[in-house]
């Protein structure tokens, strides 16, 4: 069956520019906004060295240029070294996605002589009790020692917070913290709600208020540290009333490699009903790209319904998110509903209300930290996880 | 926030920190990667860019492309180009 957006408009479609390749879904920390997705246990072998190798090169020759290694915790897989020094020896542009957990001065030193470009490391919070509360871990001395160990090696210091509810307030410290540890770029970024972070969502979205004193903080702080600090403030969308442009549209630049293989449009899309992925052992990345069926469902704007079908604005935002309309709506060909236009925005605006009301006391809801316990509980259930509409 | 810098004839440049300059062969042109994000440089961008290499003086770029494109007068042009590239944060000034 044809798709709209495959063959009429083959021509149309653009090289792919990014590759996150997700090489684990292991990972030591427990954090509470994690997106990975929640079934995780479930999903099939980790991709062998060789295999990885072959996404990496089969990537590069359609183009992709930014390579980011994620996961879960990429430092986990022992092999990193060696995906490292092939990436760059194939020309990308290599960026370590990392808490930061294993990472010590021989494995640095061998990325920096393999040619790992740039290193972000996460932080969730400036106070040791908080930070390791959200990822229900003991880490904050180690990251601290990891910071000065990126300096150390001349990689931009470059360091990544997530903001919700319980940590917002602290946005001024966290800045402090990060200026100390002499963080040239700072992404403040609030929590999206997948995976885990959806199954906290009552627990993590922040109130309006936090949000505002939150911004005025951070413009306080950059008034104050001027050019050395690049700090980008990024809102969460269920505040905004347009949805973001979502992966820059749907296989227009990214693809997602997941840890057993799937190809993936975004790093939530294995989600969505009625859709088969691909798997990189199975398929080169070219036919992927440019010819699988779930590359070409969401592409251009042929399966968009109304608002968005004659929406002006549909080449800015191209409807949102489509993994987002399908958990809050249940069809993902709907308008992503953060949008103020979308006939189930209702939706999002009852989460926001709900969000000014004190927080549910965590004997009521209890906060769920992703482990393989709770992963496995949840592919017992067929249903997405997804929190009670209240 | 950067101001605007007259180079000298004598100024060295390089490459921004962190800044790589590579040709893509998919798109056909020369660009600079930084981290999140990549600059696709037009054919005469690239030409210039390709002799930013931290040894090279604003006078030798120069010149050097005057050898590849003789007969045209591109000093202006090299000079203007330089200017934004540095106020985009793409080059630097090397501190002799």
């Amino acid at each position: 069956m044809e798709t709209a957006g495959s063959a009429s408009s083959r021509a149309k479609v653009s090289n792919p520019l990014w590759l996150l390749a997700e090489v684990t879904y292991k990972c030591p920390l427990h954090c509470v906004f994690c997106y990975n997705p929640t079934d995780y246990t479930t999903f099939g072998k980790e991709l062998s060295t060789d295999e990885w190798l072959k996404v990496l090169r089969e990537s590069r020759e359609i183009g992709a240029t930014q390579l980011g290694f994620s996961g879960g915790e990429p430092l986990v897989r022992d092999d990193l070294e060696i995906l490292v020094a092939e990436a760059r020896k194939l020309g990308y542009y290599s960026n370590l996605i990392t808490s930061g957990v294993g990472l010590n001065e021989k494995r640095i030193a061998a990325f920096k002589e393999g040619g790992l470009d740039h290193i972000q490391l996460s932080f969730q919070d400036s106070t040791r009790e908080m930070n390791d509360f959200l990822s229900s871990t003991k880490t904050f001395e180690l990251k601290s020692k990891v910071a000065k160990l990126i300096q150390q090696y001349d990689y931009p210091m470059v360091l990544n917070v997530v903001l919700h509810r319980m940590n917002i307030d602290h946005t001024y410290q966290i800045l402090e913290m990060a200026e100390a540890m002499g963080a040239e770029y700072v992404e403040l970024a609030n929590t999206q709600y997948y995976g885990w972070a959806l199954v906290n969502r009552d627990q993590l979205l922040p109130t309006r208020e936090q949000l505002e004193r939150a911004e005025a903080m951070t413009n306080k702080f950059r008034e104050r540290v001027g050019s050395k600090m690049k700090i980008y403030f990024v809102v969460p969308d269920y505040y905004a009333d347009r949805p973001k442009a979502c992966m820059n549209g749907w296989g227009a630049v990214f693809i997602t490699v997941q840890a057993d293989g799937t190809v993936l449009p975004c790093h939530e899309a294995r989600m969505l009903p009625g859709l088969t992925f691909p798997n990189a052992k199975d398929h080169d990345m070219r036919w992927i790209w440019y010819e699988s069926p779930g590359f070409n469902t969401y592409r251009g704007d042929g399966w968009m319904k109304e608002p968005c079908r004659t929406c002006p604005e549909k080449v800015k935002d191209f409807g949102g998110c489509r993994c987002q309309a399908f958990m809050l709506t249940g069809d993902a060909t709907n308008a992503d509903p953060v949008c103020s236009l979308s006939p189930h925005h209702h939706i999002v605006t009852e989460a926001v209300a709900r969000a000014q009301k004190p927080a549910m006391p965590v004997t009521v809801h209890p906060i769920v930290f992703r482990d393989d316990k709770s992963s496995r509980e949840f592919s017992k259930k067929t249903e997405p996880a997804a929190p009670a509409q209240v | 926030m950067t101001e605007a810098v007259k180079f000298s004839d004598d100024t060295v440049l390089d490459l921004a920190r962190y800044f790589r300059f590579q040709w893509e062969p998919v798109q056909e042109a020369h660009v600079l990667l930084y981290p999140e994000g990549m600059v696709k440089l037009s054919g005469s961008a690239g030409e210039i860019m390709k002799r930013v290499n931290g040894s090279a003086t604003v006078k030798s770029i120069i010149e050097d492309l005057g050898k590849t494109f003789p007969g045209i007068d591109l000093r202006n042009d090299v000079m203007g180009f330089l200017e934004v590239a540095h106020g985009n944060g793409w080059i630097r000034v090397k501190q002799g």
